[in-house]
Order: structure tokens, then C-alpha cells, then sequence
């Protein structure tokens, strides 16, 4: 399309030469030239841009040696709350990426544009390469697009809903959560709660045991000393009461009073 | 209060009602293998058709042995030793052969109940430890053992046990199992602190919440996906498997050790009872919820395991499914068409679809794979659990089940060791019941320290295998011998008749006259027969092994061999050394045994004495 239109410019400059060719030479040549410069400027920027169209086109291909393969997973993770992958969720993730690399290289301002894409399958999965803001025709290298996904990962992971394994950079390995490490293992946490109630019923059951046993011991003991008392008041041979009613005397005091 | 109290005789420790009893009967038969054992059975003897050899077991050999041993405790009114001695002093070495296996049994069980307790204080963190890989030391990766097998198989062989590669490396002592030992042995203590007054309100607990935890284990697992494929495997008949005489053999030998016959406890327990209680009818019951039991935990555990299949078969499918797609590069298959997307792919690019190694997922492969004792407790049922939704709960509950069954049963095992000290009379009466129970968990705790050590679980394998099977076979057919012939069935008979009011009818004087004795020393033949053809052989978990995850089979060295033989001989070496013994002795001062023959007569007599006054006054 590019090169028809030069085409045309072409064509047009020739006939106009032709058309014109028994004008006023000086005026009509002038204007003929400033047309052909412009043209040519015209032609340089079209032919500027469709190179560098084609150079980027060019940058994202498969197997790239500065590109990362994507693959999506999304009916895996989500099952029945998958999206459907369409142009507005490429945009998404061109925009994430474009926000990733801005995270990693502050000074450099990524743009959507930035982000090349190619080879879109409809298993989800696509190419993308990334190119430097400054100029179009270079590429970010790939380290420092590992680095800037490495930091990024869990924004990314959570613009689509995804996990680390359902969405995969093809040779970036997802970073390993870093253990919680408490300084008490929970573990021994409940081993000694349960420790302490069992201890602590331990030592309640032993000294209550203790503590009946003295008490049978002293109930024994003045059992022994009735025994005692009964036997001698038999002994004794008392007409009245063997044991002497408490119970009487309280009476006899009330009584008198 | 004014009894007059027999100089040297105590009173002797007794029930606070019926119930207590029943639970502790029953909370002693029923125990860990219900839950892992008899499902397992069920498992790999076709389902269904087990039941028809579990019940004829249960039916003539079982029920008969119970009934015999609460019988006789509650007649005589005296622990295993006393009981034996008072029948014949020949075969007084039966109590000391009940209690030694006693002994050896509960420390080795106890062992399990600390790895069940170990798993419990694990339950309390979000994820659970077994359900992910620890990183490696330089945290680049997962640990290579773990990544070699699953986190569970990890957890278990590696964090837990830190097992060794075989029985002959001991390692060292594992201080985090020590700690859940001693934990575990203090529970003991603390429920037994009192005798059989702390016991029977401990057993109102331990006896009665593994029932409500399998209820609600049931109502969640029939819910679960793929519950039914786990049930419908699991009762499937098989019938082919009746020709095979093992399988009577493993329902025989597993009637036999789960209603925990021949240990000495039930004797000690019925002991305790009053005098004219029908233990008929509690012989019966034990029996017969012992065995419900079995079968209703079956149902929860296989609704489970079934959901386990089929997740771990979904797995299997959307792994494969995974490569089909990103190497194809096509979409939609899902689980439902993939068979269809796979023989599609098959056809059209045959070595392509080979050279992805896919894995062959089929759902029986995953029903099959069956586990029984310690492997399906900590690694097929942790591996279930971290599937279902609120994993902690289920993994609490499901580990304090199996902490309540097991103390339940340590019980007895504990009763059993400590009739021999207080019928014996090995302590002097100036130390306190409480002290001796202490002793005798702090001499248990360090005996069963070898447990703890690297080769821990490989002794409990041996322990289990061996001194729980044989001693006990033998011990109950001298048992039978000694009732039934030697103090004679009509002696019995009277017995019972005195106990419940009724003689025992044509099936049960059948059964232990003949049937019992004859199908004991059947399955005890058998049994030593069947383990004498192959030297013995153990499953190891070897890191290095080039089949890893599954374990390496390895024979027992020379000197484990002769250990096993000693596990097997000491218990029931004292039933013939003590018949030596007292023969011996009748032989040297016959008049003695006149008198002990005289003495003994008349108590027995005495006691129909009082018996018949007592129905005349009613």
C-alpha cells in the first residue's frame, strides 16, 4: 500500500511534467520541485515507517531471541468463570507488561505501544517482544524483561484472575514463595497447651487424692476415739446413756431459761 | 459405715453403673484396627463377600471367647492371675502370658497414639505442613525427596518419623517424638490415675466421640464426588474369593484381635462387676458393636477414599489434558470429551501423542490403591483431607478420633499390666496405687523410647506383626482348655446359672466344648505355618531406591529374626515354666496341695451355700 502510494506520487509528478511542460518554466518548475521534495520527504517518512513497521514486525517472532512465549490457561483456573480472550483482554495485557517494564526501568516511560505481540493461537497463547521507548527498532533485552515480570509477576498473575502456573512465561521460572518461618512452630504451641491442661489435671488429682486420704485418716482417727469412748462408757458400766447426747443438754439449758 | 473389713483384703474397686462398664468393654475391643484394618480386609477380599467368613468368625469363635473370659472374671472376682491360679495352679502362668503381652503391646501402641498426636498438633496451621513441599536450602526449589514422591509421603517418612533406610540403621532420637510420647503417656496416667474411678469417667468420652466423629465424617463424605464409585468398589462381592483359604484366616485372626481377647483386661474388667449381672447379654453386645463398628467406619473411610480416586483421577486427566493442548495448540478439550479429543489425536498423530509420555489415568488404578494400618491413616487420609474443603477441621477431628480409639484401648492394655502387680502383690500395700500406675508409665515411656529412634516405625511393624498375632492364639486356647476341662463345663455351667439365672444353652456349651478350640488351633497352625514358609520380609522407605516413592522390600537380618523369636517365645514361655514350677513343688511337699485342694473346695462350696440361701429368701 506504501509502495503504491509512492507509485502514484510518481505518476502524478510525470504527468503533471507532461501537462505542464509549455507553462511558465521557472514558476511552474519551482512548484514542481518543492512537490517533489515534499513527495520525497513524504515518501522518506512513509518509507521510515513501513521500514520500521516491518523491522518491528520483524522483531516479534517466534523462537525471538529477546521475546517470551505466554501461555494462558484461563478455562484450567477459572473453569465456569472463564473470560473470553479477545482484543480488549490483549490490550489488558499489553498494558500490564507496558507497566511492568515501567516498575523495573524507572526512567524509561513504556508505552502499550511498546509491547509487540505476534502469533496469537486461539489456545491462548501468543509471542511478545518489547521495545525500548526511545527507539522503536530496539529491543529490550531479555534479562531485563525476566527481571521486570519477576517483580511484577503478582500484578500480572492478578489482572487476569490467574496463578503462576496458569499463566506462563515460557523460561521465566515463577519465584518461589519465601517460607514463613514463625519463631515458635505453631506446633509446639498447641503441644503446650495441651501439656498444661494435662500437667495441671495431673497435679489437681494427685493432690486432691492426697488431700482425702489425710481426711480419711483424721474421720478414721476420731472414729477410733467414739469406738474408744463407746467401749468405755460400757466398760464403765453406766446405767445412764453410753454416748453422751449433746443434743439433751442444749434442751436442758433452754428449758431453764 | 461400721463394716467390719477382712484383715489384709481390700474392697475391691467397682463400677459406678452398668454403663461404664459396657463402654469400657466396648471402647477396648473397639479400637484402631476397625478403622484401618477391617476396611482394608473388606478392600482386598472382594468387598461384600468378607463378611460372609468376618461373620461365621465372629459367630463361633469370637462372641464364644468373650463370653468365657467376662464370664469367668466376674465368677471369680479376680484379675487374670487370680483367676487362673484359683482354677489350677498349673496354669497359673496365663495371667503372668496376658500380662507380659499386655505390656508389650501397650508400648508399642502407644508409640502410635504419639504419632496421632503429632499429626493433631499439626492440624492447627493454614495450609496444612502436609499438603506442600518445603523449599530446598537455597530456595531456588522444592526439596528433592519430597519432589520424588508427594508431600504427604514427605511429611510422614521425612518430618515425622526422619526415618532411616532400613531396621539396621538406628539413627538417633527424635526429640520432637519423645516429647509427643511423653504427652501421650501423660494422658494415659492422668485418665488411670485413680484405678477404674478416673478410667470409667474418661471411657464416658474416649468410648463414645470416635462414634460421633464417624457420623459426621459420614454425612460430609457422602456429599463429597465420587463418594458412591468409593462405596460400590468397597461392597462389591467377590465371590472367587471364598476358594481362598487365607481369607478365612485374616477373618479369623481379625475377629480374634479386634475384640482384644486373651489380654487379661476384660477378665479384670468384668471382675469389677456385681456379682449376678447378666454378662451374657453383655458378651453379645460387645461382640456385636465391636463388629457394627468395623462395618460403619468402612462405609466413612471408603465414601472418602472414593473422593480421593476420583480427585486424584480428575488430576491425572487435566495434567494430561495440559499437554494435549499446549502442544496441539487446540482448545477445548475438557474432561468430559477427552476421550473422544484423545483417540481423535491418537489416529491422526500417533508418535506425536507418544512422544508427550502420557500418563494412563484410569479410575480403578486409583481405587486400588489400598492401604491399611499406619499408611492409610497418615498418608492416604491426609492426602483426602487436604482435598476437602476446611481440610483443618476434617484433619482435627479426624486425628482426635483416632486418639480416642487408641486411649480407649490402652485401657485395657494398661488393666492387664497392673492386675499382675496387684494380684501378685509386688508392692507393699505403704505405696499408693497412684504411685505404682506412675512407675509403671515412666518404665513404659523409656522402654518404648526405641520407638523414637530413626528405625522407630520399622520395631513398631515388628512389635505389631509379632507379638500382638501368636502369643495371643496361644494364650486363648489355653484359656478355653482351662475353663471348659480342666474346671469342667458342668462347674461352669453352674457358674452362669448363678451369674444370670440361665444355664447356657446347646450352642454355647457346643462352640466352646468343640467348635471354639478346634477352629483356635486350626487358625494358630495355620497362621505359624504361613509365616514359617518365607523368611520374613518389610517394606522400607529408602530415598536412594530407584523406585522411589514406593518403598523397598528388604528381609529381616539374622538378629531382628532372633528378636522376633523372643517376642513370640517370652509371653508364652512362663505358661509352661509355671506349670513346671508348680508341679515341682506338688512333688516335693504333697501335703500342702491336700490342704490348698481342701481349702479350695470349701469356698466353692460355701459359695453355692450362700447361693441357695439366698433363692430360698427371694
Amino acid at each position: 500500500m506504501i509502495n503504491l502510494s509512492s507509485e502514484i506520487a510518481y505518476d502524478s509528478v510525470w504527468t503533471g511534467l507532461n501537462i505542464l511542460q509549455s507553462a511558465i518554466i521557472s514558476a511552474q518548475l519551482r512548484f514542481l520541485l518543492s512537490l517533489l521534495l515534499s513527495v520525497e520527504m513524504l515518501e522518506k517518512i512513509i518509507l521510515l515507517l513501513c521500514c520500521s513497521c516491518a523491522v518491528a514486525q520483524h522483531l516479534c517472532t517466534p523462537d525471538a531471541s529477546d521475546g517470551y512465549k505466554v501461555r494462558l490457561s484461563i478455562k484450567t483456573a477459572l473453569e465456569g468463570q472463564a473470560y473470553e480472550w479477545n482484543e480488549n483482554e490483549m490490550f489488558l495485557f499489553r498494558a500490564t507488561l507496558a507497566f511492568a517494564m515501567r516498575n523495573h526501568i524507572r526512567e524509561q516511560k513504556f508505552e502499550v505501544s511498546n509491547i509487540i505481540v505476534c502469533n496469537e493461537t486461539p489456545r491462548v497463547s501468543f509471542w511478545f517482544v518489547v521495545t525500548s521507548p526511545e527507539s522503536t527498532s530496539v529491543l529490550i533485552g531479555k534479562e531485563d524483561v525476566e527481571e521486570a515480570v519477576r517483580k511484577s509477576r503478582n500484578r500480572i498473575n492478578s489482572a487476569f484472575l490467574l496463578t503462576d502456573k496458569t499463566l506462563e512465561f515460557i523460561g521465566i521460572l515463577p519465584t518461589l514463595a519465601a517460607p514463613v518461618d514463625p519463631d515458635t512452630p505453631p506446633w509446639l504451641i498447641v503441644f503446650g497447651v495441651v501439656m498444661g491442661i494435662v500437667g495441671a489435671g495431673i497435679i489437681l488429682l494427685l493432690v486432691s487424692s492426697v488431700v482425702q486420704k489425710k481426711r480419711k485418716n483424721e474421720m478414721t482417727d476420731d472414729e477410733e476415739n467414739c469406738e474408744e469412748t463407746r467401749v468405755k462408757t460400757v466398760e464403765n458400766g453406766s446405767v445412764g446413756e453410753g454416748v453422751y447426747n449433746m443434743s439433751f443438754s442444749d434442751d436442758e439449758r433452754f428449758t431453764q431459761m | 459405715m461400721g463394716q467390719t473389713k477382712d484383715s489384709g483384703s481390700e474392697e475391691r474397686p467397682k463400677w459406678d453403673n452398668k454403663a461404664q462398664y459396657l463402654l469400657t468393654c466396648i471402647g477396648f475391643a473397639v479400637g484402631l484396627g476397625n478403622v484401618w484394618r477391617f476396611p482394608y480386609l473388606c478392600q482386598i477380599y472382594g468387598g461384600g463377600a468378607f463378611l460372609i467368613p468376618y461373620l461365621i468368625a465372629l459367630v463361633f469363635e469370637g462372641l464364644p471367647l468373650l463370653y468365657l473370659e467376662l464370664a469367668i472374671g466376674q465368677r471369680l472376682r479376680m484379675g487374670s492371675i487370680g483367676v487362673w491360679n484359683s482354677i489350677t495352679p498349673l496354669l497359673g502362668g496365663l495371667g503372668i502370658a496376658s500380662s507380659i503381652v499386655s505390656f508389650l503391646i501397650s508400648i508399642f501402641y502407644n508409640t502410635i497414639l504419639a504419632w496421632v498426636l503429632w499429626y493433631f498438633f499439626h492440624s492447627f496451621q493454614n495450609p496444612l505442613p502436609w499438603s506442600q513441599c518445603p523449599l530446598n536450602d537455597n530456595l531456588t526449589g522444592y526439596n528433592v525427596e519430597c519432589e520424588k514422591s508427594t508431600p504427604v509421603n514427605y511429611f510422614w517418612y521425612r518430618e515425622t518419623l526422619n526415618i532411616t533406610p532400613d531396621i539396621e540403621t538406628s539413627g538417633s532420637l527424635q526429640w520432637w517424638m519423645v516429647i509427643c510420647l511423653a504427652s501421650s503417656w501423660c494422658v494415659v496416667y492422668i485418665c488411670f490415675i485413680k484405678g477404674i474411678e478416673s478410667m470409667g469417667k474418661a471411657v464416658y468420652v474416649t468410648a463414645t466421640f470416635p462414634y460421633l466423629v464417624l457420623t459426621i465424617f459420614l454425612i460430609r463424605a457422602i456429599f463429597l464426588p465420587g463418594a458412591t464409585d468409593g462405596l460400590v468398589y468397597l461392597f462389591t462381592p467377590d465371590w472367587e474369593t471364598l476358594k481362598n483359604p487365607q481369607v478365612w484366616l485374616d477373618a479369623a485372626t481379625q475377629i480374634f484381635f479386634s475384640l482384644s481377647v486373651a489380654f487379661g483386661g476384660l477378665i479384670a474388667f468384668s471382675s469389677y462387676n456385681a456379682e449376678r449381672n447378666n454378662c451374657e447379654r453383655d458378651a453379645l453386645l460387645v461382640g456385636i458393636i465391636n463388629s457394627a463398628t468395623s462395618l460403619y467406619a468402612s462405609i466413612s473411610i471408603f465414601c472418602i477414599l472414593g473422593f480421593k480416586a476420583t480427585t486424584g483421577y480428575n488430576a491425572c486427566l487435566k495434567e494430561n489434558i495440559m499437554f494435549l493442548t499446549n502442544y496441539f495448540s487446540d482448545q477445548n478439550i475438557t474432561v468430559e470429551n477427552y476421550k473422544q479429543w484423545f483417540d481423535h489425536l491418537n489416529e491422526t498423530f500417533p508418535d506425536k501423542v507418544f512422544s508427550l509420555n502420557l500418563r494412563e489415568c484410569d479410575l480403578q488404578t486409583f481405587l486400588d490403591q489400598s492401604a491399611s494400618g499406619t499408611g492409610l491413616a497418615f498418608i492416604v487420609f491426609t492426602e483426602a483431607v487436604i482435598e476437602m474443603p476446611a481440610s483443618q477441621v476434617w484433619a482435627i477431628l479426624f486425628f482426635v478420633m483416632l486418639f480416642s480409639l487408641g486411649l480407649s484401648s490402652m485401657f485395657g492394655n494398661i488393666e492387664g499390666v497392673l492386675t499382675l502387680i496387684n494380684d501378685l502383690k509386688f508392692v507393699p500395700r505403704w505405696i499408693p496405687n497412684e504411685l505404682v500406675t506412675a512407675i509403671l508409665c515412666l518404665i513404659s515411656f523409656l522402654v518404648a523410647l526405641i520407638f523414637t529412634l530413626g528405625s522407630g516405625n520399622y520395631w513398631v511393624e515388628v512389635f505389631n506383626s509379632y507379638v500382638g498375632s501368636v502369643p495371643l492364639l496361644i494364650i486363648a486356647f489355653f484359656e478355653i482348655i482351662a475353663v471348659i476341662y480342666i474346671r469342667g463345663m458342668k462347674t461352669f455351667s453352674e457358674d452362669i446359672y448363678f451369674m444370670t439365672g440361665r444355664r447356657p444353652n446347646i450352642f454355647w456349651k457346643a462352640c466352646w466344648m468343640v467348635i471354639s478350640p478346634v477352629m483356635l488351633l486350626v487358625v494358630l497352625v495355620a497362621y505359624v505355618i504361613i509365616q514359617a514358609q518365607t523368611h520374613p520380609t518389610y517394606h522400607t522407605w529408602n530415598p536412594d531406591y530407584e523406585r522411589n516413592p514406593q518403598t523397598q522390600v528388604k528381609p529381616y537380618p539374622d538378629w531382628v529374626f532372633a528378636i522376633i523369636l523372643l517376642l513370640c517365645v517370652v509371653p508364652v514361655i512362663s505358661i509352661p515354666l509355671v506349670a513346671f514350677y508348680k508341679l515341682i513343688c506338688r512333688v516335693r511337699n504333697p501335703s500342702a496341695t491336700a490342704v490348698f485342694r481342701l481349702t479350695h473346695r470349701n469356698r466353692s462350696s460355701k459359695d453355692m451355700e450362700s447361693y441357695n440361701a439366698t433363692m430360698t429368701l427371694t
